[in-house]
């Protein structure tokens, strides 16, 4: 059978990616920031996931206002990384799961979550700086990833305790998938910042390092925080922690904290970065 | 009686809802557009007329010719969206952000290495500020 063995949040700031493909990672600004990763390479070296489900949200890059589905599963063999408007990031192209990304689809909507189907997507900076901050430069990405876009940018988001429920479905999906596959689930998108208006800027250590205890600890509770919260203490665009719930929810209740780390700032956000396994 | 959003006292932010999303869907859709190269080139080389192929508002127009980022995101315009604007310009998400923020590109970088902008004052329309 299929399980789901940890999970792992970050933050996904575009400035992370260039400042890696640009060569700079080693400058006393980003040298912290990367620093603060040295563990989990070496941690997912080691744990060998088969396949990640990776939760993040398209930034106005394959979802236009055309459409703008709530949650989304990419069902392709491979996604390539998108021109966000300074051509496509130099990172090796995504090769999905078709098969296990189809069973979830199928296990989760007959769950009441009403998942839209992709068969065709670019991916964006969401999805490849996570992959960049874990696995570094590789000439191909060493294990299978999954799509899953949120939207966070067309408020109203899904609810914190909607992402919840969503993991605890996506947890009964993989465990009856008739396959040995170890399954990692990876929430990004956080913490504090806004990128818009007089406000923006916006950072809140002590919102960001509370939200990291409850998530680890009280993440029930943590799931009924209401979108204003998010907002006015974590400012427009932290409201992306919901993400990080989807990842929760799909854990043990009780869960082994490996790592933490937490950085201000890059660019315009705070870092927040976690690796949790199913004890 | 209309949906109640409590974003609305929140200072200096405009939440990008369903409203917003409908206001601004034309405004949006010609930032997606610079995503092409060809499209760049030819916004680059005649703003107005390439913005005259859209049907935006000339409120909307004038904005984007103006570069009034606070002005694009009142009548509609995402900031996701918007960046595509600024990209096309060259211009780093933390430096248009800057520009949002009435400080100079060099104060606001120095904001963030320092912390960034407290959330003490700036929850509640109102309130006094501790920074900005």
């Amino acid at each position: 059978m299929a399980r789901i063995t940890a999970g792992v949040t970050t933050s996904h700031v575009p400035a992370i990616g260039a400042a890696l493909d640009n060569g700079k990672s080693a400058e006393p600004y980003w040298a912290p920031v990367f620093a603060g990763y040295n563990f989990s390479k070496q941690w997912i070296a080691e744990q060998q996931p088969d396949v990640i489900f990776l939760v993040y949200n398209d930034h106005a890059t394959a979802f236009s206002l055309d459409m703008v589905p709530t949650f989304a599963i990419g069902c392709a063999g491979e996604f390539a990384p998108a021109d966000e408007g300074w051509g496509p990031r130099p990172v090796p192209v995504v090769k999905g799961h078709p098969e296990l990304a189809s069973h979830i689809a199928q296990s989760v909507i007959q769950d009441d979550f009403d998942l839209t189907i992709v068969n065709k997507m670019d991916v964006d900076h969401g999805l490849t700086v996570p992959l960049s901050l874990m696995f570094g430069q590789p000439e191909a990405w060493p294990c299978l990833v999954i799509p899953f876009a949120v939207n966070v940018v067309l408020y109203p988001p899904p609810s914190g305790r909607r992402c919840y429920e969503l993991g605890k479905a996506l947890r009964r999906a993989v465990e009856s998938f008739d396959a040995d596959l170890n399954v990692q689930v990876w929430g990004t998108g956080g913490m504090s910042h806004q990128l818009q208006g007089p406000r923006a800027g916006l950072i809140n250590k002590a919102f960001d390092n509370d939200f990291l205890d409850r998530i680890v600890n009280s993440p029930e509770e943590l799931s009924h925080m209401p979108h204003i919260d998010y907002v006015r203490e974590a400012g427009s665009e932290g409201i992306e922690l919901v993400m990080w719930l989807i990842m929760r929810g799909a854990l043990n209740d009780r869960v082994i904290e490996r790592h933490r780390f937490y950085h201000v700032p890059a660019s315009n956000t705070a870092v927040g970065h976690l690796v949790l396994e199913n004890g | 009686m209309g949906l109640h959003k409590p974003y609305e006292d929140v200072p200096g932010t405009t939440i990008f809802d369903a409203d917003m999303a409908r206001i601004g869907y034309h405004l949006n859709q010609f930032c997606m557009s610079l995503m092409k190269p060809g499209n760049r080139a030819r916004f680059k080389a005649d703003e107005r007329a390439y913005l005259d192929e859209w049907s935006m508002t000339e409120e909307q127009k004038q904005a984007v010719l103006d570069r009034d980022y606070n002005r694009m995101m009142a009548l509609g315009g995402n900031v996701y969206f918007l960046a595509k604007i600024f990209s096309s310009d060259g211009i780093s998400f933390q430096a248009a952000a800057s520009t949002m923020t009435g400080m100079t590109v060099e104060e606001y970088a120095q904001m963030m290495i320092d912390g960034g902008r407290s959330p003490e004052g700036n929850r509640f329309v109102g309130e006094t500020s501790n920074n900005g």
